[in-house]
């Protein structure tokens, strides 16, 4: 069994300007400034080509997916 | 001492201002429980005319027993894992784990021993660090031995610095070390003691966070594995490495073995720093300071993150995480009086703590400002402005870089917890204090320029609803 695929938000590097939040719907919304809240982390399998998508798109690099050693 | 250790932080009588006593019935006096011992001094030389010099040092405790080979190594390590040692800095993570995990890398490692001491009204750091300096850094090599780091870094406060200093020329003249050690003054600011801010600070001179990417076990100080540990946490380790793990256990309880340094303020004739067996009755470590001066309401337990316990029979409760269902996190004790307004105080707390972001994460930087002024609406009977305080509060949570904001969301939610009724009051326009003058110490916003925000969250700040 793989341990399930989970998305990290870097706080530092995040500037809110939401991108993740229009790909990634089932997964993201944001706050009353606009900056990301993960509903759940684990991304489940039909979203993971678009989660990597928004990791790539993320004008500053701060998404990142991440699979734990099991 | 020298002139700079002032009577700031003489233990029993530390900088914590004294509240004027009322003189009213000391609510939780010591009572019951007969004193069948002292009071416990493992780290704080009991007469405080007892030197910090090496000679009274070497008196007191005597030399490290010796320290050699990985059998000595492995043992050690067993014993701190047996003596159940957690760190004092605020967070209580094992320490043994902590060891291991900086051990099993492959590079050498640097150990910092933190005595920062951003917490503004907690002195017990700066007091060890004047009255026992050796005990911290004879803890410090320890560590330094068991994870294989050729360097100990000691962070000090700035009132620390001068007895670490001749502390560190002692040792050096006497040739007692196997590490090299170097002092280093800290920064100021609430987040400065937070172990990656510390590394920060050492290693690039911006003492503010940096997340847990990479992890300072694995590349911290000029990228190698960093050990940070509380400067109490090493003296601790400094006597489990003289005495094993069974004589630490003798104090304390199974679960919290060990004795705390506590900086007891508020309410209390002697605020000031005292070491106290965990397991003591509530009202004998209010009884080292002197006792309650008036009626009290709550304690803060643990820090200015900490948890607010009502007041109310408390004094026959252990002192322990257990028994106050607290963390003892630093070792803050706050007791406020009846007369003074939890909700007015716990908006004092939360806007200080939001001045004191670091300024590199939105929620932290937009969240806790919202959420201060949600507490404030509160205290001053503004319903409308506290609309969305819950809100906010549960979703803040576990989006910082570092655990800035979960600490006050945690203190936050203890005082709309504890603080029920007064909220309640407060809602049909009474408050028991509308007009008392601001009781818990050191809550000034930063008087020093903190890190500017970067420019993506300036132009982000004319968003803000
Ligand atoms: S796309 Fe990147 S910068 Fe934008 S909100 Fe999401 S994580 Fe933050
Ligand atoms: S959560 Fe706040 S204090 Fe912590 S690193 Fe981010 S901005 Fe700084």
């Amino acid at each position: 069994m793989r341990t399930p695929l989970r998305l990290r938000v870097d706080r530092i590097a995040c500037d809110g300007r939401g991108l993740c939040a229009e790909l990634l719907p089932e997964l993201v919304v944001l706050d009353d400034w606009g900056f990301p809240v993960l509903r759940t982390d684990v991304v489940p399998d039909h979203l993971a080509v678009v989660a990597r998508e928004a990791v790539e798109l993320c004008p500053v690099l701060a998404l990142h997916l991440e699979r734990e050693r099991a | 001492m020298t002139a700079t250790m002032s009577a700031g932080i003489v233990p029993g009588g530390v900088g914590a201002p004294r509240s004027e006593a009322a003189g009213g019935p000391r609510e939780l006096e010591a009572r019951g429980r007969p004193r069948a011992m002292l009071p416990p001094s493992r780290l704080l030389p009991a007469d405080s005319s007892t030197g910090a010099d090496l000679a009274s040092h070497l008196r007191r405790h005597g030399p490290l027993p010796p320290r050699r080979g990985a059998r000595w190594r492995a043992g050690a390590l067993e014993a701190v894992a047996d003596a159940g040692l957690v760190g004092r800095g605020g967070a209580g993570f094992p320490t043994a784990r902590k060891l291991r995990s900086v051990a099993s890398q492959r590079r050498r490692a640097v150990v910092v021993a933190n005595g920062t001491e951003g917490e503004p009204a907690s002195r017990k750091d700066r007091v060890l660090l004047a009255r026992a300096p050796h005990l911290v850094l004879d803890g410090a090599v320890v560590a330094a031995e068991l994870v294989g780091a050729s360097q100990v870094v000691a962070v000090v406060h700035p009132d620390a610095r001068s007895p670490v200093d001749v502390a560190v020329a002692e040792r050096r003249a006497a040739g007692v070390d196997t590490v090299a050690i170097r002092v280093v003054t800290a920064a100021a600011g609430f987040v400065a003691g937070e172990a990656s801010a510390v590394v920060n600070w050492v290693a690039n001179g911006r003492p503010v966070p940096v997340g847990k990417n990479p992890r300072m076990s694995e590349r911290g100080i000029g990228r190698r594995p960093t050990l940070v540990q509380n400067v109490e946490t090493l003296a601790h380790l400094a006597l489990v490495a003289r005495h094993g793990a069974a004589w630490y256990r003798a104090a304390g309880t199974p679960d919290e073995p060990g004795t705390v340094l506590v900086t007891l303020l508020g309410a209390v004739a002697e605020p000031g720093v005292y070491e106290v067996e965990v397991g003591t009755a509530v009202s004998d470590v209010l009884a080292r300071a002197g006792g309650a001066t008036e009626p009290l309401q709550a304690l803060l337990v643990g820090g200015y993150f900490g948890t607010w316990v009502p007041a109310a029979g408390i004094g026959a409760r252990p002192f322990s995480a257990a028994g106050l269902g607290a963390g003892l996190g630093a070792g803050l004790v706050a007791a406020l009086p009846a007369r003074v307004c939890g909700i007015a105080e716990t908006a004092r707390l939360v806007r200080y703590l939001a001045s004191e972001s670091a300024g590199q994460c939105g929620p932290c930087v937009f969240g806790l400002p919202a959420i201060a002024g949600a507490f404030e609406s509160l205290a001053a009977g503004r319903w409308a402005g506290a609309g969305r305080l819950d809100h906010w509060l549960e979703e803040i949570v576990g989006r910082g870089a570092c655990g800035h904001p979960d600490g006050v969301a945690h203190l936050a939610r203890s005082a709309l917890d504890v603080f029920a009724d007064e909220v309640a009051d407060h809602r049909s326009g009474w408050c028991r204090a509308p007009h008392a003058a601001p009781f818990l110490p050191h809550l000034e916003p930063r008087s020093h320029p903190g890190p500017r925000l970067r420019t993506g969250l300036q132009t982000l700040q004319l968003r803000q609803p």
